[in-house]
Order: C-alpha cells, then structure tokens, then sequence
C-alpha cells in the first residue's frame, strides 16, 4: 500500500536537504554577483573613459536620469502608460485568444474553415500593420494596445487550439458514458486538461505584449518607456535609453514572476 | 435471477472513416441475465470494446436492437482518473456531471472510499497513488452512480500479474457484495473463467459470436482465485484456447 510520508526526517536525509540548501543559496549569491560585477565594471570603465560614456552611459548617471526624470513626475508616468497598454493588451490578447481557440474547438467547421487564415496572419509580420492602425485610430494609446494584440492574438489561437484538440480522446468518452453535455466536456474536462498549455501560452504572450508595445511607441506615441527610448536616441541621449531600457527588463521580468507564480499556484497537482 | 438485463439481437456495427469503413461487429446475439457476469473474450481488435460502447448507448448499431433494462456504469480500458482532481473529486465526477451531488450520494461515496480503503487517500492526486488504488479509485467513480450493470473493459490490463489477481478477486467482491450484474471483456482466459458465468468468445473482426460458454465449476470457495483451483478450470481453458484459435 502507498506509505504516507513519515514525520521522521533521517540523518541522511538532513544531509541531503541540507547540501540542496547550501547550492541554491550558492547560485543566487553567484548570480548576484554578475550583477553586481557587471554594473561596477561598467561604471568603473566609463569613469576612466575606457568606453565612451556618450554612448554607452554609465550607471551612475542613469541612476541620476531616473531621479530627474522622476523629480517632475514624469517618469512614473511613461512607466504607468507603457505598463497598462502592455497589461490592457496582454488581457485582451489572452482572453479574445482563448475565446476563439474555444469556438473553434466546439465547431470542427469553423476550425477548418478558419484554418487557411490563420496560417496566413501567423506568418505575416504584424508591425506591417502599424502604419494602418496608426492611419484607422490616431496617434493615441489605441493603436499601440491594438499592435500588441495583434502581434499576441494569432499565437494564443493557434496553440490553444492545437492543445484543446490534443486531449485525451478517451477522457471526454469518459464523461460521454455519464451523459455530458459539450459545455460539460469543456468545463470539466477539456479546460482544465489544458491548463499547463494555457500557462505557456500566456507567459509567450507577456514577451509579445511588450514587443507590441514598444513598437507601437516607437511608430508613433507622446509618452511611454518606447517613447522615450526612441526620443532619448534621436536627440542623442543615451543616458535616458539606457535607463529606460533597464525599466522594462526589470517590468517584464517581475509580470513573469508573477504569471510563473499564478502557474504555481493553478498546477498543484503536479 | 431470471430478468433479462442486457439483450442484444443481432447487432451489427460498421465504422466510417475517409479511408473506408471497418465492420466491427458481425450479427451478434446474446442476453445478459440479472446478477450474473458476463465475460467477452476475443482475439486482439475484434470489437470487443465496440460491443460494450454499443451496450452503453454511446454508439448506435448500424443493425439489430439492443435492449437494455437498468443503468449503466462503463469501466474504461484505462482508469482515466483526472489528475488535476483529488481522488474525492474524481470519485464524484458522474454525480456533479448528472447533477446528483446531494447530501445522500455524498455519504454514499463516502461509505464506498471508506469501505474500499481510499477514504484516508481522498485529499491526494491520482499520480500519489499505485496503480491499484486508481483502479478501485475509478470503479468507486462508476458505482457512485449507482448503476445496476457493470460493463468492465480489460479494466485490469494495465496491472501487473499479482496486483490483478488480487484486485480482480477485489473488484469480484465488491461487485457481487453491491449485487451488480457485469459484463466483462478480456483477452485474458483465466480471468474470464475466474470471474464469470458464462463466457461469450468472439471471432476475428468482424466479430460474431462464436461459441457461448457455461462457466459451472466445482469450488467450495466462489472467489476468482479459489475458483481457479477448480478441477474443471483447465478443461475450460484449453476448450477456450482452442476456440480463439490463436495462430503465432
Ligand atoms: N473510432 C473508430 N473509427 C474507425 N475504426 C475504429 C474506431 N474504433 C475502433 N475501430 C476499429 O474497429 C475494430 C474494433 O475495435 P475495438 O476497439 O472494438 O476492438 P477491441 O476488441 O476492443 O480491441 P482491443 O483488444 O485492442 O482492445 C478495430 O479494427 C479498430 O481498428
Ligand atoms: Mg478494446
């Protein structure tokens, strides 16, 4: 019979934990160090002028760019517009996504007729559309939500629908022998069943969000961390780049944390 | 012990697929008595596990009739349990999916876990547990339902030799002990002649049904083990063997 884990905990055992301890505190002290070696090299090169500082800036001046940039408030701000667009973006993607792989997964028909399409936008390259959404809606904040759906939607369609479809055949015959109906199926059997496939495709679509974004901005904006790469480039700020470069791997990586912390979460029965 | 609970008469099932169709069953005729178990051999692919989809409803035949009086619980080839569900949720997935989940079919569930051994394991997944267990964790599934025919679909053959003695002799019991009638398909002659009363042995796809078996052995003990010890096994046996006219 299955053994229910004991309380009792052996010397070997203590070792064993203890010496899987020691090498993760181990990897994170040596990936901190990287940091932190990487960042003071690049300071101390740029202070004696081994690299230019001009164009490759120096930590502690984007350290100042931020406070500057923050003392009137404005840096908040273009963080705050390019977080939300890339949020706003991301959920619509997400869930018009889902919505439709569900659609097609309740009706062979439509899934095959929509087959040809969607090879087709799969392999256009979206940021062509950006000069018409620009065109169709402004220079707003819509065409920018609008690239990045774009650039997210046909991806979270395709492999939802690929996963939806790739369910144990034989499960849904199980639910079948008890008489279920096809939203039955779908809820009981089908969506949680694919959980793990929807997990991947949404932390891909947190990657395509901020690519979908930020070109966005780069096409056209009048605020946003894009914006500001892009202003910061053209009248040869390099300082207020790179600081803004620095934002967003630090933004997306903490919405990727979090996503990989809902998954945690959501997946126990693993 | 008389009334007729499954009757098929003659059934036959065609598949449609683009690259043709498949005849899977060929005219075939039998009944299924109350309290009684049914055993279905037949060579590998002969339509073994049509038959019972036909008996369950969930594929019509292309001809005869089939009748069935009671309901239903089907045991799949594999145990299917739902490895996102704990094993208490998985025992009540017939009843939330009929919408029958009251306070009674609860504590019925409940009574079966306990009885059967599971109700200390509820709160685990399915992959926490031998294979054993998911077996009697899938068959608590179909009796939740309170059905009174049991199809049974090699629901052993993924078990090894020893864990399939002993949960066979298991679910033998609990069946008989529930008063369930059951219709049991292998490709396994012993099995089939420890477990039931009479044996239906198929022919090669398309199946029809070749020869039905009486199964009636002198054994003080009714268990599938002990009734292996019977001097009429062997007889059985190879009469059977003989019968499937297995060529290597
Ligand atoms: N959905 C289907 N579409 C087309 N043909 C099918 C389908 N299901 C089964 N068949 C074919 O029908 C025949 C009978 O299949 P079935 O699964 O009933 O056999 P079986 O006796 O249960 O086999 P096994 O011993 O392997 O479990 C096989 O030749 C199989 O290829
Ligand atoms: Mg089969």
């Amino acid at each position: 019979m299955y053994e229910v884990a004991s309380t009792y905990v052996s010397k070997e055992h203590q070792e064993f934990l203890k010496s899987v301890k020691r090498k993760n505190i181990m990897v994170r002290v040596t990936q901190l160090a990287i940091l932190v070696i990487f960042f003071g090299l690049w300071e101390i090169a740029a202070r004696y002028k081994i690299i230019d500082p001009f164009l490759v800036s120096q930590p502690s001046r984007m350290l100042k760019t931020m406070l500057t940039l923050n003392q009137n408030g404005t840096l908040l701000m273009h963080i705050w517009v390019t977080l939300s667009e890339t949020v706003v973006g991301f959920t619509l993607g997400t869930v018009a996504g889902m919505f439709i792989a569900i659609l097609l997964w309740w009706s062979d028909f439509l899934s095959q007729v929509a087959e040809p399409y969607l090879v087709v936008l799969n392999s256009l390259p979206k940021i062509a559309l950006g000069p018409i959404f620009i065109v169709w809606m402004g220079n707003g904040e819509a065409p920018i939500i609008t690239m990045a759906l774009a650039i997210s939607l046909i991806v979270t369609i395709i492999s939802l629908a690929t996963g939806f479809k790739e369910v144990d055949e034989e499960k849904i015959k199980l639910l079948k022998t008890f008489g279920a109906t096809k939203m039955q199926i779908l809820t009981k059997c089908v969506l949680p069943a694919s959980v793990p496939t929807i997990m991947s495709a949404i932390k891909i679509n947190i990657g395509l969000s901020w690519v979908g974004v930020i070109t966005g901005e780069f096409l056209v904006s009048k605020a946003g961390l894009g914006y500001l790469i892009v202003y910061g480039g053209q009248i040869f700020k390099l300082d207020m780049v790179m600081t803004s470069v620095l934002i967003l791997s630090i933004l997306s990586a903490l919405m990727y944390v979090f996503i990989v912390y809902l998954e945690k979460k959501l997946i126990r029965w693993r | 012990m008389d009334n007729v609970m499954v009757s098929l008469k003659n059934v036959s099932f065609k598949y449609h697929t683009l690259e043709g169709e498949t005849e899977a069953l060929n005219d075939i005729s039998f009944d299924v008595y109350e309290g009684e178990f049914v055993g279905v051999i037949g060579p590998s692919g002969c339509g073994k596990s049509t038959l019972l989809s036909i008996i369950s409803g969930l594929l019509k035949p292309s001809r005869g009739s089939v009748e069935v009086n009671g309901k239903i619980g089907y045991m799949l080839q594999r145990d299917h349990l739902f490895e996102w569900r704990t094993i208490w949720q998985n025992a009540i997935l017939g009843l939330e999916i009929q919408k029958k989940l009251t306070e009674e079919s609860r504590s019925y569930v409940k009574d079966l876990l306990k009885k059967y051994g599971l109700w200390e394991f509820r709160n685990y997944y399915p992959n926490q547990l031998s294979g054993g267990m998911r077996q009697r964790a899938a068959l608590i599934r179909t009796l939740a339902l309170k059905p009174d025919i049991l199809l049974l679909d090699e629901a052993f053959s993924a078990l090894d030799y020893q864990t399939k003695l002993a949960i066979s002799d298991e679910v033998y019991k609990i069946l008989k002990n529930e008063q369930k009638t059951a219709v049991i398909v292998t490709h396994d002659i012993s099995e089939a002649i420890a477990m039931c009363n009479r044996i239906v042995v198929l022919s090669k796809r398309p199946a029809y049904v070749k020869r039905i078996y009486e199964i009636i052995l002198t054994s003080d003990d009714y268990s599938p083990i002990g009734r292996r010890k019977a001097p009429e096994f062997r007889e059985y046996f190879n009469s059977i063997w003989k019968e499937l006219d297995i060529h290597v």
